[in-house]
């Protein structure tokens, strides 16, 4: 990597992240644990069976939230109304069947642990759940069973990380394309679970496209189907049961997945944009001429400028992508108005010659918007940046700072007026709560579809003089939701429901729809077994 | 009767919290009078001064002609003339021309030159017409604070056509983006001036276009179109035309519509409403109106016609009292009422037809539009005089004038009436001054005030009865000021006289049948609400 200062920062912060536990302990003090409801059946029979499992609170304290802002804030100042009671390890699909059988007939709550990287909500625990809680953590369910080259496919452990993933294929010349900016920590049965999307979707698909066959448990039995035809027209696929039904029907435990060979060739991009209307319309014709590059983000001008709002610590790494354009930008760009221009960066993939045929396609496009190709050196920093922004969050709420991010997906014509009410959104609803400094309010461009796109904003605010910051952050949020709504957005595009994004659920698919959703769920699962409460 | 009023009013209303009761006590604003610096200094100065209005900060700031072409490549526009292209068979191309032929004929042309010349010109005759031309300055600051911050839509009172020409040149004294205004297409006609008005801002709108979607289409857009980009305050006047009458009109909903949608849609952030009250002493249409409402055809507004106007230069019209309102967030008087997600599901340049909920909100905010601009209002004496002469025609001993004058003064501002009553003349002198200024309709002789003269001798030919009209319906219109202030009590004490029985809920239901009944006769905010027929009738009960 070009940049020692960001390289040393994201090994300490993903260091940190990897010993999530050590750093929650330092700060959460275990005894005020809420007391653990112990079925004591349960504990017997699971240990009957040979299932490693563990009733250790700092075992539970880690399985009982995601990576949400209040979740984080709990963490480090208070204690969770309600954690697991127990840990289970299950280490094959057969492990699973096992548990969902005993916790029917102990009559406990099942909650699927995957990566533990969800930003919904989705892991929280419901505070009035009165049986005994059980995370059933797929973290030792994390090999590749099987790599069928003839058709190009992977038959994978639920458990396994992106980066696992990825990391083993590789050793095979394959590769799943699928990248979601948390691959580290999130597990294939995570992204399923959710309908996650990854980086690079435009070459390899979402999460959706991606998957060939599941074998999900159930407490009716096991749901799977019996071929793998690459498409099927057999009633409505109920695979999408499956995809997005976050933890509410069972615990998948078996993916077979596309995969490919490794490509040939990488490489990045960037191109700079007079201003963002400019950029978003370079956008839309790159996604009309369907020749969108593995990725291509576009960043609003405020991201651009991220670092003035930030302590000089973390303003160190945003200053050398920024020095790297602006260096750029000075010799280049006399013209741009430096408030006003914006930057796509791209990420192109394939056999070398395609590549750069593809690349010069895609610049001449820019070219028609006014873009200017910015090097390909900004083009991975860019990728870094917003890789990091992620994980930033811990680190600003040494300095006060409260951040979040979230999505939507909206049709093309709606991009710029939803990004524009919706950042205007926050910046009024902060003033009108009382934060006392203007909030970082920025938007990106993530994704392009045919039909319109994915954005992306984050949202940071210094919460200096306000004596409860995250519920002042989650006014904001919602009314930052509504927005969306308003303007055409989606309630999610990738992140999914949970119990955040719960109350839109109807207004957005319908009651006839919820009511589709219910009855599923009461069929496979009556009694509520796997009660973590998303969606419904 | 009156205890026996007060007794029921009592009966209905007691439980009300105090703060409702407060409505009279408004405070005050500080007028400005903008021609005594216009006295002072150089006109010419002031017509040539330094213009840098304060403009919508997120402007991107274009010529009239750019605005035109944005307005016939639009989306929505072209939408439109492909639909007629299909229906009717005609080629593309002839009603893209016809689209461009409309939009010349509506087109504003803003040009500074113009305006400085209508400046200068504007500050002679105002200053000829007018004693004084107030305005109050919080107002201003209230406004130049809004254009910056959203697109802002100006919603004046409609009593004379100098309404907007006096919008104009206050927005330029103040050093305010100017307004472009839709104007009737009459002005048109007016070859020189017409062109003017469109230097200065205006556009036109024909009157009926009912039917003609071309025609419609293009208007739409071409008002959506400035509003977006923040190219300019859109004026216009929720009556719709000029009040003959001097009561408010029952608003308009169609150009409102059209100023809500790019919110509704997601295409500004918000928008401002901004209600103003213009008050005239006396109207420069006044015997115009008299004539008209006679029947007497209106004349086709001419330049010509306007020469023969300038007699009236010559003549005293008081002072005039400008209010600019509180802005009114768009954003916020939907929040909550409307879910805006309704327009997720149809491409945003089709027009779909608002939803009953929609057109319910429409015509909701138009009535807040107007009921805000008749609070606002400032009354002068001339019009306490004309309604006490009215009941006591053809004449009136001066010094009982006076008394009732008086009286009504007091009851007016009891009923929450906003008066411009000088506090350093003695209240004889105030009526004097008045009778005088409306000289064409009154008289004072030998301690007689008198509405029109009759001698008994006279042969009552058709001409004295028709100039008896006149008289008396220009002395209607001075008098039908004070209906927005009276018409809510008049109301309960008429359910109070009509009810069956005088039982709470018999009195509350005939107000209310009232209310109804009269609903296109008066300004009420629409449907009956609890919360604000209590308010309305608490007004009242302070009072009788
Ligand atoms: C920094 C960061 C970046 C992110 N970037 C992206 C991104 O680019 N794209 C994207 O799509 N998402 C992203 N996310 C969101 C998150 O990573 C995804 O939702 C991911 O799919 C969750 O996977 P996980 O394994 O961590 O699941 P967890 O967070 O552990 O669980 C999520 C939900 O799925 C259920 N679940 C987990 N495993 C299973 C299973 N095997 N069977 C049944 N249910 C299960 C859980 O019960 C829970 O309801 C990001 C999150 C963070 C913190």
């Amino acid at each position: 990597m070009v940049l020692p200062a960001l390289r040393e920062w994201m090994e300490k912060t993903f260091g940190a992240s990897l010993n999530h536990k050590t750093t929650s302990r330092a700060s959460l003090n275990v005894s005020d644990a809420p007391p653990a409801i112990v079925n004591e059946g349960f504990i017997q029979d699971v240990k009957a069976i040979g299932i490693s499992f563990s009733q250790d609170v700092e075992d539970r304290v880690f399985r009982a939230h995601g990576h949400c802002l209040h979740e984080m804030f709990a963490l480090r100042e208070g204690m969770f109304k309600r954690i697991p009671d127990v840990v289970v390890w299950p280490s094959c699909h057969d492990d699973v069947v096992r548990i969902v059988d005993l916790a029917c007939k102990h009559n406990v709550c099942i909650i699927p642990f995957g990566g533990g990287t969800s930003v919904s909500s989705a892991l929280e625990c419901p505070e009035d759940e009165k049986r005994t809680i059980v995370s059933l953590d797929t973290s030792q369910m994390n090999r590749i069973l099987w790599i069928d080259e003839k058709n190009l496919t992977a038959h994978v452990e639920a458990g396994i990380t992106g980066q696992d993933l990825e990391k083993q294929l590789a050793e095979s010349g394959y590769c799943t394309g699928h990248e979601p900016d948390s691959m580290e920590f999130s597990t294939l049965g995570g992204w399923v679970a959710t309908r996650a999307s990854g980086m690079k979707k435009n070459i390899y698909g979402n999460i959706e496209d991606l998957v060939v066959h599941l074998k999900v448990v159930t407490p009716q039995g096991i749901v799977e189907k019996s071929c793998q035809g690459p498409r099927m027209s057999t009633g409505p696929d109920i695979y999408h049961f499956i995809m997005g039904s976050e933890g509410t029907l069972g615990v998948v435990t078996e993916v077979t997945i596309k995969i490919r060979p490794v490509p040939e060739y990488q490489k990045y991009g960037s191109v700079v944009f007079p201003n963002f209307e400019r950029g978003v319309a370079c956008l839309r014709e790159v996604a009309r001429q369907r020749c969108a590059p593995a990725s291509i983000r576009l960043m609003d001008n405020a991201q651009f400028q991220f670092g003035h709002a930030l302590k000089p610590q973390v303003a160190s790494i945003f200053t050398s992508f920024l020095d790297g354009l602006k260096k750029f930008y000075i010799t280049k760009f006399k013209g741009f108005d430096p408030n006003q221009l914006c930057v796509a960066t791209l990420l192109f993939e394939g056999d070398r010659e395609k590549v750069l045929q593809h690349e010069k396609q895609v610049y001449d496009i820019a070219a028609k918007f006014g873009g200017l190709a910015a090097g390909e050196d900004n083009g991975q920093r860019g990728y870094m940046l917003t890789f990091v922004i992620a994980y930033l969050r811990d680190l600003g709420m040494d300095y006060y700072l409260i951040g979040e991010s979230f999505e939507t997906s909206v049709p093309w014509d709606r991009v710029l007026d939803l990004c524009r009410n919706v950042k205007e959104r926050i910046v009024r609803e902060c003033k009108e709560r009382g934060v006392q400094f203007p909030p970082l309010s920025t938007c990106r461009v993530t994704q392009t579809y045919d039909a319109g796109a994915c954005v992306y904003f984050y949202f940071a605010f210094n919460y200096r003089g306000i004596s409860d910051p995250v519920h002042v952050y989650e006014e904001i949020e919602f009314a930052a939701r509504e927005e969306i709504l308003a303007n055409g957005g989606s309630l999610s595009h990738h992140h999914g429901v949970g119990k955040l994004r719960k109350q839109w659920l109807k207004d957005s698919i319908s009651h006839v729809g919820i009511g589709m959703l219910r009855s599923v769920k009461d069929y496979i699962d009556p009694n509520n077994i796997f009660g973590n409460r998303n969606l419904l | 009767m009156r205890v026996v009023v007060l007794i029921y009013l009592w009966l209905i209303f007691a439980p009300l919290p105090l703060q409702l009761r407060e409505f009279r006590s408004k405070k005050r604003e500080v007028f400005e009078d903008v021609l005594e610096e216009r006295r002072q200094s150089s006109d010419l100065r002031y017509a040539m001064k330094c213009f840098s209005p304060v403009i919508y900060r997120s402007l991107v700031p274009c010529k009239p002609s750019m605005l035109k072409a944005m307005v016939l490549e639009s989306d929505q526009l072209q939408y439109v003339i492909k639909q007629i292209s299909l229906e009717s068979g005609e080629p593309l191309d002839a009603i893209q021309e016809q689209a461009t032929e409309i939009l010349d004929e509506m087109g504003q042309n803003l040009n500074l030159a113009a305006i400085r010349m209508f400046a200068l010109t504007l500050s002679k005759i105002f200053k000829r017409l007018f004693q004084k031309v107030c305005v109050n300055e919080e107002g201003i600051q209230r406004l130049a604070q809004a254009i910056q911050e959203h697109p802002v839509v100006l919603l004046p009172s409609h009593r004379s056509y100098i309404d907007f020409l006096m919008m104009s040149y206050i927005l330029y004294t103040y050093d305010l983006a100017l307004p472009v205004i839709a104007a009737g297409m009459d002005f048109m006609g007016m070859k020189i001036v017409g062109e003017l008005l469109r230097m200065s801002g205006a556009f036109f709108m024909r009157r009926t276009f009912r039917g003609n979607k071309l025609y419609w289409g293009v208007f739409a857009e071409y008002v959506k179109t400035m509003l977006r980009n923040g190219y300019a305050p859109v004026e216009f006047f929720v009556e719709g035309q000029r009040s003959r009458t001097c009561k408010t009109l029952t608003p308009k909903f169609g150009l409102l519509s059209v100023v809500m949608e790019p919110f509704f849609k997601g295409e500004v952030f918000d928008t401002y409403l901004v209600p103003v009250s213009i008050s005239y002493e006396r109207i420069l249409e006044e015997t115009l109106y008299a004539y008209e409402l006679l029947g007497v055809p209106k004349p086709k507004e001419s330049t010509s016609g306007l020469i023969k106007a300038r007699k009236i230069l010559n003549d005293d019209f008081g002072s005039i009292h400008i209010f600019f309102g509180k802005p009114m967030s768009l954003r916020s008087l939907a929040s909550g009422r409307l879910n805006r997600s309704q327009y997720n599901l149809i491409p945003r340049h089709l027009s779909h037809r608002p939803s009953e909920e929609m057109q319910k909100f429409i015509s909701d905010v138009a009535y807040k539009v107007e009921l805000q601009q008749i609070a606002n209002m400032v009354l002068s004496p001339g019009v306490l005089i004309a309604a006490i002469l009215l009941q006591n025609f053809p004449s009136l001993d001066f010094s009982v004038l006076v008394d009732k004058t008086v009286w009504l003064k007091d009851l007016t501002e009891a009923f929450g009436g906003c008066l411009e009553w000088p506090d350093n003349m003695s209240s004889s002198k105030v009526v004097k001054a008045s009778i005088e200024l409306h000289s064409n309709i009154l008289k004072l002789a030998d301690g007689e005030v008198i509405l029109f003269e009759n001698k008994p001798n006279d042969p009552l030919t058709e001409e004295v009865v028709f100039a008896q009209a006149v008289t008396l319906l220009m002395c209607a219109s001075y008098r039908n000021q004070l209906v927005n202030t009276y018409v809510r009590p008049a109301l309960v004490v008429l359910a109070c006289k009509m009810a069956l029985s005088s039982s709470r809920g018999d009195v509350s239901r005939t107000f209310c049948f009232l209310r109804n009944l009269f609903s296109k006769e008066f300004i009420f905010f629409p449907g009956l609400k609890k919360r604000i027929l209590k308010k309305e009738v608490s007004c009242c009960q302070n009072v009788i």
